[in-house]
């Protein structure tokens, strides 16, 4: 029996009638169509899926999509501002080359973005436990630590429209 | 300024940043069903029965096959060792596939898959290269007589080197099972229409899979489209015919429906395929300075349950390279490949070469243990000298083109302060509130650049040249289209800048496309760090072919000689009368325009393709060193420092060849100090999860000191080598030497990767070895 369930994501509200075991990540997914959040695992450990609920990152595949029934939920998408311009830890990524196969980044993004508002001038020692809970297989993180160091340096981002390329 | 070697951020960035890169999964059709495997749970058993009958009545379920049903060919692989895409009769190794489940949705089709019921007869498994090359071994192809299905003896031993030699030593190695588990997946989605059949699949060379789908399903090419939108890593991992590919095929056309399987990581544990798992025995000669006068090498290469092509070429390229940087006068190598039911084998980043270099660098280090020899220094006697290339080795395969080893470990030496770390050593072995330090050296070299004509068919490919179009559009602006499929490198960017550099157009105004057979001219694909030593030197020639026609037809424009045409900011002008110029936008709107053209010049000759090839491969070599703490308590090893001096000849983007570094130095770190691919005695994986699989996270892993030295590739013109795979080789030995170097004073001289607490406890405890 499917159960009524919605939520709001990056400020849209989406209301969907789903099979009670749905996972967060597949709501988000499979319901809304918004595929900027990823599954690299399924024993928690990988963090692609990594959303924000109410503010706070979770890992969006252990979630239920009901228990985030009537709550906020922010992804990859809802990073930018509406205009296009990338916020200060996208920026970050793009400037440090942060990110290669670009699979784990939107968890990344997201689990970054949560530290900053936690720890706004995080050590490198405090960004890397941090961190702990996202697999990145492409950079050796170090580019990753510079990524979000350089969002921390630079708190207003640099206004940088989507599509231009340097 | 020149922009090739410009530290330029990325052009792939801005889509995967904002959620709008697309993966298969991400790909959803009208009327996509969801592909689901039941794998076998046993590593060696017979297939009795499968019942299928519950799972066809499971909600949601809209069919459910197995090999009976759909009556498959083999999948492409070695003559009379294919495996085949369902299981047939029997298993070899848990995770095999045996029957398919499709339904409406992920979660019916897992729901399907747990309904079906399979009943096997077990078997004895054999789990080792020891178990399965036993006498009365059980076999996995009793038809065979035997679980080692290929095998090279040494020509010469040269025995009596050995005996009369100032000094021999015999070491036994271990190159632990890895996964490469890229974070993405394997997955495909198959839509088999009335118009043909298009594939979107996460795999590193699709020309390469759209020809052998197209072979197997008996469909001409043109009908057969496979498209690699953005993928999600591979390593090695994702050039592999593993059944999903082609089953998804069949499917879709059976149902007349798109059909997509997205691999749980689970089931990516034991079906994708694993690397290294390669056992060695190394004898060595030398005299009383260091130097080495005679090497043995006999590798055995386990193969897990079937014998991929790839898999097989492994302890070759092992045995080529196992030289390293070092002149050898008498090498003798012998190797076999072994059945096991363990997951298959295949390429994983570095593909034979770090094994190669794992076993060399760990000689270097006996022979210093045995001389109580600096191990710099027994590496300095043995060095090729930097004035001795072309180098040709013992193997035909191998002659090294360039290089500079002793330079690389002066470097080096220049960036690390060894003495005080030597100093910090022996005093922290006294000093009980410190943990022990160690020192490791690699002085490594890989093949990169796959590779000269016949390379890479020997791997079942079709060419090892790399496709290059670039066609200038009206505007002036620039497509590429190659066959490299690139999954990370950054080699949309890396291409453009090469193009920007030989064209003269901005680099914003370039573009490079990649990983649709449909419309790219026929590839190759991403493999053996060739895209910027084969694709990108494509490039460049494609580059200056294009701007020899846009010469001509500048100089007919402006009545001037095509050689006194010059290209510059974008614009195309006479020498020395800057005046007399024209935009590369009008002169690409002219290269349409048959009245604008010059008599002898059609339309459309700012469009060219180039079939890249190379004479050789290249050689990329370097020097790296590892400074490990270990806790003398709890064995704990923790990497303090990473000092890596790479060599791979001209760099396009040091900012991305950097990144490229510290992907590979990762994994080589992850295969020495974390990562092991487990069974237990009956073939169960014990390390199928990221849980038990311990890939390392941001907290695991240092920050690395790089250097640089330049030997430029003489075989393309670019100078480029190569860098994917660099740190992956480079790392394992020099992380090895520094763990065994840090408890060489108890009087260990060994310690096998993966160098876990507990391993190092052991021998900190006196259980040396």
């Amino acid at each position: 029996m499917n159960y009524p369930t919605s939520m709001t994501i990056n400020g849209t509200n989406y209301a969907k009638s789903v099979d009670p075991r749905t996972l967060l990540v597949h709501f988000i997914r499979e319901e809304c169509g918004l595929t900027g959040t990823h599954v690299g695992c399924d024993t928690s450990n990988c963090g692609a899926c990594t959303v924000l609920l109410d503010g706070d990152a979770v890992k969006s595949c252990t979630v239920l999509a009901v228990q985030a029934n009537n709550h906020q939920v922010t992804t990859v998408e809802g990073l930018a501002s509406e205009n296009g311009a990338f916020s200060p830890v996208q920026e970050g990524f793009r400037q440090e080359h942060g990110l290669q196969c670009g699979y784990c980044t939107p968890g990344m993004l997201m689990a970054a973005t949560a530290l900053l508002k936690e720890i706004p001038k995080p050590t490198e020692e405090e960004i890397r436990q941090n961190l702990e809970g996202n697999l990145c297989r492409c950079t050796g993180y170090e580019m990753i630590v510079r990524s979000v160091q350089w969002a921390a340096d630079n708190p207003d981002g640099v206004p940088v429209a989507i599509g231009e390329n340097s | 300024m020149s922009i090739v070697g410009a530290k330029v951020i990325r052009k792939e960035d801005p889509n995967l940043l904002t959620g709008r890169g697309q993966f298969v999964d991400d790909i959803q059709p009208i009327g996509t069903t969801h592909m689901a495997f039941v794998r076998s749970t046993e590593a060696h058993a017979l297939i009795r029965n499968i019942d299928v009958t519950a799972a066809l009545e499971c909600e949601g379920v809209v069919g459910v096959w197995t090999a009976a049903d759909l009556n498959l060919p083999a999948l492409p692989g070695v003559p009379g060792l294919e495996r085949p895409a369902l299981a047939t009769g029997k298993v070899r190794f848990v995770g095999e596939a045996i029957a398919v489940v499709v339904a409406e949705s992920k979660y019916a089709a897992a729901d399907g898959t747990e309904l079906v019921i399979v009943d096997y007869e077990t078997l004895e498994a054999v789990t080792s290269i020891d178990e399965a090359t036993a006498d009365n071994a059980p076999l996995l192809y009793e038809e065979l007589g035997s679980n080692t299905v290929a095998e090279v003896t040494t020509a010469d031993d040269h025995q009596a080197i050995f005996d009369g030699a100032p000094h021999t030593e015999t070491i036994k190695l271990v190159n632990n099972r890895c996964t490469a588990a890229p974070i993405e997946t394997n997955a495909c989605l198959a839509d088999y229409g009335p118009a043909g059949l298009t594939v979107w699949a996460s795999f590193q060379a699709p020309h390469h899979l759209r020809n052998r789908i197209s072979a197997w399903l008996g469909i001409p090419q043109d009908q057969c489209r496979v498209i690699t939108p953005d993928v999600g890593g591979g390593f090695g991992q994702k050039i592999n015919f593993t059944p999903e590919f082609f089953v998804a095929p069949v499917l879709s056309k059976i149902l007349n429906r798109p059909v997509k399987y997205s691999q749980t990581r689970s089931e990516a544990m034991t079906s994708m395929y694993h690397g290294r798992a390669q056992e060695q025995e190394v004898d060595i000669a030398f005299d009383d300075n260091g130097k080495i006068l005679a090497l043995r090498v006999f590798a055995s290469q386990d193969m897990g349950g079937y014998a991929d092509g790839t898999g097989m070429g492994m302890p070759v390229l092992t045995t080529a390279m196992s030289a390293g940087c070092y002149v050898i006068p008498n090498v003798s190598i012998a190797w076999r490949n072994v059945l096991t039911n363990t997951t298959p084998i295949a390429a994983y980043r570095g593909a034979g070469r770090p094994e190669a270099t794992y076993l060399i660098e760990r000689a270097m280090d006996h022979i210093s243990y045995k001389l109580d020899m600096d191990p710099t220094e027994v590496r300095r006697q043995n060095y090729i000298p930097k004035d001795s290339f072309p180098y040709q080795t013992h193997s035909e395969l191998a002659v090294y083109d360039s290089g500079n080893f002793e330079g690389a470990l002066d470097e080096l030496l220049n960036i690390m302060d060894y003495e005080g770390l030597k100093e910090e050593q022996n005093a922290n072995r006294t000093n009980p509130e410190k943990p022990l330090l160690g020192i490791g050296f690699s002085s490594w070299l890989e093949i990169a650049g796959f590779g000269p004509p016949g390379s890479l068919e020997g791997f079942g490919h079709l060419g090892s040249w790399e496709s290059v179009q670039i066609r200038i559009q009206p505007d002036g602006s620039a497509i590429i289209y190659t066959g490299a499929s690139p999954h990370g490198q950054g080699t949309v960017t890396t291409f453009a800048q090469i193009a920007s550099e030989y064209l003269g157009i901005d680099f914003d105004k370039i573009s490079v496309r990649h990983g649709d057979t449909a419309t790219i001219p026929q590839g190759i694909g991403t493999m053996g760090s060739r895209q910027v030593a084969v694709g990108g030197e494509g490039v460049k020639n494609a580059s200056l072919k294009i701007v020899e026609n846009a010469k001509s037809i500048a100089a007919h424009k402006l009545e001037a000689n095509p050689e006194d045409i010059e290209v510059t900011d974008g614009n195309l002008f006479v020498k020395g009368t800057p005046s007399k110029s024209l935009s590369w936008a009008e002169v690409a709107t002219f290269s349409f325009q048959r009245l604008e053209l010059p008599e002898d010049m059609d339309p459309g000759s700012l469009d060219t393709t180039i079939l890249q090839e190379v004479p050789n491969f290249s050689f990329p070599s370097g020097a790296y060193a590892c400074v490990i703490e270990i806790d003398k308590q709890t064995g704990d090893a923790r990497i303090r420092d990473m000092y890596l001096v790479d060599d791979c000849g001209t760099v396009i983007n040091p900012l991305l060849a950097e990144g490229q570094v510290h992907g590979g130095v990762a994994q080589g770190i992850a295969q020495a100090l974390f990562e092991e691919f487990t069974y237990d005695e009956n073939g169960q994986p014990t390390t199928a999860t990221f849980i038990d699989y311990l890939m390392p996270g941001a907290p695991d892993l240092p920050s690395y000191k790089s250097g640089r030295i330049n030997t430029p590739n003489p075989n393309n013109s670019l100078g480029a080598k190569g860098i994917g795979e660099s740190g992956s080789v480079g790392t394992p030995p020099a992380v090895i030497n520094a763990v065994v170097d840090a408890v060489r004073h108890l009087g260990v001289t060994h310690i096998d990767m993966p160098a876990t607490p507990q391993k190092i406890w052991e021998v900190l405890q006196g259980g040396s070895k």
